[in-house]
């Protein structure tokens, strides 16, 4: 097990590197990073956009690119104080990146937790009578909820809860003018955006524990568990519930990109200053200081979320070989 | 024959499906004594290992039982879950057709015996294990302590079943009841787990039920055999007298369909076994049989003595079928 | 008995083939798919709803009360309407019919749905049919990009790849500035087809093997001919389900940049339903409801009845299920 993900770690590094890449070049004819500097700093100096250029590494040509795309990639790896600064007031990157991870991952980390909590839980509760009145109640709200876009519930809710009955704040972490921390506050401005995300998951991973449960319940195994005069606690959990979360496990590991996703629309309706609404005001500023940090971590976690799926597959899986 | 330890009485198992009501069982009547091994013997779709895992309460949610299945005159028909749980894996235990897919892949083979013992005996963890051991050893496992710690798929198909089958004795349960034990297995590895399972008859005095489609196998194993077609049993009659006098035209066309040395072919029953969701009146075979006569076509042929054997054919005499042959 | 599983269990228990047997039909393949379709009712709701959406968007002229671009009043009581009589939809920031406006979005937005999705489908089928057949180095790279970007979220790359494409002059040649309708169309379908094509590839891999397609091989069809007449009949049904979400799939995406300013600006004389979101965000912080509640009921709707017919083709396409059990 170790020897596999030593050597998948080893092949993660060329991909990194292949990746960021092609995402720098895009990034760079997407956005002109100095285009867009002059736009932002319209009365910088000739001398000022050079040390611009020079500092991001932004050469003209095939080889340019090159260049500049390892220049860039050093100065990254050496670390945030190496990193090049914002176009806007020379800021330096990664205190507003961090701020934003760790808000993204509180709200992604709740919401995850809730939604995929639920939706195992629902998932396993339907199937264990497929066709009852829990399965079918769940599996149309499932499949009606999945068919909502979130930027659609998002200020649907906004609307109802925010604006017409005011129960809960519109968007925000806190109320303007709060200092300092308070948990409470917190946690009324998460209601909402959680909400919008959890209803995701829940949708997506309800219905896919429930395909995965129903199929291993109509297995020979199961048939054997219960000519073992086997409860049927036992059975459901012991040998339903444990071999459907194996192929659930890896829909985790890829639904990593769908969660990013989504929390990029949440964040921006609900004014959250996560990672999703760091990136949105990144690319409409054109800041490429900025973006190109955010792309590489998002790079990284989706490559590193395979890796984490493709190990506990193997971990729930005994069949499966990794080395 | 003594006491039965299994009895079924007029036992029925249809199931509800979108395109209607199938009548898999249609009243069986069989009696299963300590110690013996009966063969039931049927085609795909006759109901006999229908009847059985009706019994066991291992059919879905669509299936409907109604008659009676007593083992040790505990009634299972009906019989609330407690009552199920009880008997599964302590007073019946079942030997499945594929072992592998009849063992959770993920847990540990050894796990999975003590599973089973667990179940039933009130051992600790240490005392089973011990026990599960012990049982792979008495089917013929070797290094059984090594290989209580392997998952199924590393062991081949032949030792898959002897784990099937470990487990299914770890109780001691009065009845075995083998559903096509060998059908998923190469010739050679048949051979031996028919032995595996005679052993256990003869060595732990059980009571096993045989169900397979395959006459050699009951030649090889069985004492007594019940022919079953369409839902019903249509012979019963001893292994020797059913291979040198059957009685109904079913298993005469079963017996021709054997390969046999100086045999030059073959010679399949024509026509295929019938829709049971509207079973034919009458006898269920007579589509298929060159001896049908229209009133073969009235009631259903109840099982009726004829020399030493129990058939269901209503011109077994007129024939003499299990006279001649 | 049992509270346990469903029909497949059912099917494995009651043996197959006896169940296979009841399956006489006389009705030709597309004649039962067609009735498995009509037998999702999701679907056949669906359906319906979609036809008379498609009738009354399509005469946009007629159905819509007012042009794209007419104040309901004159200024400046026409703004923010609540629904009534002269606006049932309401009327948004500068007095123009909500009602109006969304027949004429949801037409511009069906429209890029559509006509995304096809051209998914028609490279996604193309590449997938290559790379399954010809296997090798293209199919290596085919799904190494399609899995990277799959991969990817989403969102960040849709708006990476809108940036690239919209900014490099020889493609927004082609394919229009990135503000237009047809760059957008062009947009979506770049992601659709990567779907499109692993399910073709995955088609084709399977059908490869079978047995008409080695004889079609045998007799010296070329391969065009042979995924022309032989690969993409058997592959259809799983390809009009992916149309049919790439669809819903495109619809939501232009939404979803809206939402963001980034969708297309049509200009004044046309309008999405993407655009007429993008009022919503405003609408609920000021508690204008009806700028909420018609444009993203409009998209639920679409994007339910889409999903619910998609779900009725893949119904329509799985034979299996008429078997019943």
């Amino acid at each position: 097990m170790l020897r596999f993900i030593v050597r998948r770690l080893l092949w993660v590094v060329p991909t990194i590197v292949v990746v960021t890449f092609m995402v720098y070049c895009a990034v760079r004819i997407g956005w002109n990073p100095v285009a867009s500097y002059e736009r932002a700093n319209p009365r910088a100096s000739k001398a000022k956009l050079q040390q611009y250029r020079d500092v991001n590494g932004l050469y003209d040509g095939l080889g340019g690119y090159v260049k500049g795309y390892f220049q860039w990639l050093g100065n990254f790896v050496q670390g945030p104080d190496h990193w090049p600064r914002s176009i806007k007031g020379r800021a330096s990157v990664w205190p507003p990146l961090r701020y934003s991870i760790f808000n993204t991952l509180r709200l992604a980390g709740i919401s995850a937790v809730l939604g995929i909590g639920i939706g195992l839980t629902v998932g396993t509760l339907a199937a264990r009578k497929p066709g009852g009145w829990f399965d079918s109640i769940a599996n149309t709200t499932a499949f009606f909820i999945g068919a909502i876009p979130p930027f659609v519930s998002g200020v649907v809710l906004q609307l109802i809860f925010a604006v017409q009955l005011g129960w809960l704040p519109f968007a925000g972490v806190y109320p303007p003018g709060q200092q300092g921390f308070d948990l409470g506050l917190m946690a009324k401005h998460l209601i909402l955006p959680v909400t919008v995300v959890a209803m995701q998951t829940i949708s997506s991973y309800s219905r896919y524990m429930r395909a995965s449960l129903l199929d291993v319940k109509s297995s020979d195994y199961v048939r054997t568990a219960r000519a073992k005069g086997l409860s049927e606690s036992t059975i459901l959990f012991k040998h339903g519930v444990r071999n459907a979360l194996i192929p659930v496990v890896t829909l985790l590991g890829i639904d990593i990109g769908g969660l990013l996703g989504g929390l990029i629309i949440t964040e921006n309706i609900f004014n959250y200053p996560g990672m999703g609404k760091y990136f949105i005001d990144a690319q409409t500023k054109g800041d490429f200081p900025l973006l190109m940090p955010y792309l590489v971590i998002i790079v990284i976690s989706v490559l590193l979320f395979n890796l984490i799926a493709d190990v506990s597959y193997a971990y729930l899986d005994p069949r499966i070989r990794l080395d | 024959m003594g006491a039965a330890l299994l009895s079924l009485r007029d036992l029925r198992v249809s199931f509800n499906t979108p395109n209607g009501v199938v009548q898999a069982v249609r009243g069986v009547d069989l009696d299963v004594a300590p110690g013996e091994m009966l063969g039931i013997v049927g085609e795909s779709g006759s109901g006999k290992s229908v009847t059985f895992l009706g019994l066991m309460g291992l059919l879905p949610s669509s299936a409907k039982i109604s008659g009676s299945a007593k083992v040790d005159g505990v009634e299972l028909v009906g019989a609330p879950n407690r009552v199920m749980r009880a008997i599964r894996g302590q007073k019946i235990a079942m030997i499945f057709q594929d072992p592998l897919s009849a063992l959770n892949p993920v847990y540990r083979v050894g796990d999975q015996i003590v599973e089973m013992i667990q179940a039933h005996q009130d051992l600790d963890d240490k005392a089973a294990a011990v026990k599960a051991v012990e049982l792979l050893d008495l089917v013929g496992i070797s290094q059984p302590k090594d290989r209580a710690r392997q998952y199924p798929h590393e062991f081949s198909g032949g030792m898959r079943q002897r784990v099937m089958i470990a487990m299914a004795i770890a109780n001691d349960p009065d009845v075995l009841i083998a559903d096509e034990p060998t059908t998923a297995l190469d010739v050679t590895v048949q051979a031996q787990i028919l032995e595996v399972i005679q052993r256990i008859q003869k060595e732990m005095h059980k009571a096993i039920v045989m169900i397979t489609h395959d006459l050699g196998v009951i030649a090889r194993v069985a004492d007594r055999v019940q022919v079953m077609y369409a839902g019903r049993i249509v012979e019963r009659a001893s292994v020797d007298n059913l291979f040198a006098a059957p009685t109904h035209p079913y298993t005469i066309g079963l017996l021709h369909s054997l390969p046999r040395v100086g045999q030059e072919r073959l010679l399949p029953i024509p026509g295929r076994p019938p829709n049971m969701l509207r079973p034919p009146e009458g006898c269920a075979f007579r589509a298929r049989c060159e001896h049908a006569v229209p009133k073969c076509a009235v009631g259903l042929p109840e099982l009726r003595r004829i020399g030493p054997s129990e058939t269901a054919c209503i011109r077994a005499d007129e024939l003499s079928l299990g006279v001649t042959a | 008995m049992t509270d346990s599983t469903d029909s497949l269990a059912a099917a494995d228990a009651a043996d197959i083939d006896a169940l296979e047997a009841l399956n006489v039909s006389i009705l030709t393949p597309k004649q039962l798919a067609w009735r498995r379709y009509w037998h999702h009712k999701g679907a056949a709701v669906s359906t319906i709803i979609m036809m008379v959406l498609l009738v009354i968007v399509l005469a946009a002229p007629w159905t819509a009360r007012y042009g794209i671009n007419a104040q309901v009043a004159p200024p400046p009581d026409n703004v923010f309407m609540e629904p009534q009589k002269i606006a049932w939809f309401g009327t948004d920031a500068i007095g123009l019919d909500i009602y109006s406006r969304l027949i004429w979005g949801v037409r511009t937005s069906l429209f890029i749905g559509v006509a995304s999705a096809m051209l998914s489908v028609v490279i996604g089928t193309a590449v997938g049919a290559v790379a399954g057949l010809r296997g090798g180095k293209f199919d290596d790279l085919m799904m190494r990009v399609t899995d990277l970007f799959l991969a990817f979220p989403f969102l960040v790359a849709v708006i990476i790849l809108r940036e690239f494409l919209g900014n490099v002059g020889w493609i927004t040649a082609v394919i229009g500035e990135k503000t237009s309708i047809k760059f957008i169309i062009f947009l979506f379908a770049f992601f659709g087809w990567m779907g499109v094509s692993r399910l073709v590839r995955g088609q084709v891999l399977a059908l490869k093997e079978r047995e008409f397609i080695e004889a079609a091989r045998a007799v010296g069809a070329s391969n065009t001919r042979i995924v022309i007449s032989h690969l993409l009949p058997n592959a259809i049904g799983p390809i009009l389900v992916a149309l049919t979400i790439s669809v819903i799939g495109a619809i939501v995406g232009e939404s979803t940049l809206s939402f963001f300013a980034l969708g297309p600006q049509p200009g004044s004389n046309s309008t999405s339903l993407g655009k007429l979101i993008e009022l919503s965000r405003e609408g609920a912080r000021q508690g204008n409801w009806w700028l909420v509640a018609f444009p993203c009921g409009a998209l639920v709707l679409l994007a339910i009845c889409i999903n619910f017919i998609g779900d009725g083709l893949r119904d329509a396409a799985d034979s299996k299920l008429d078997t019943g059990v």
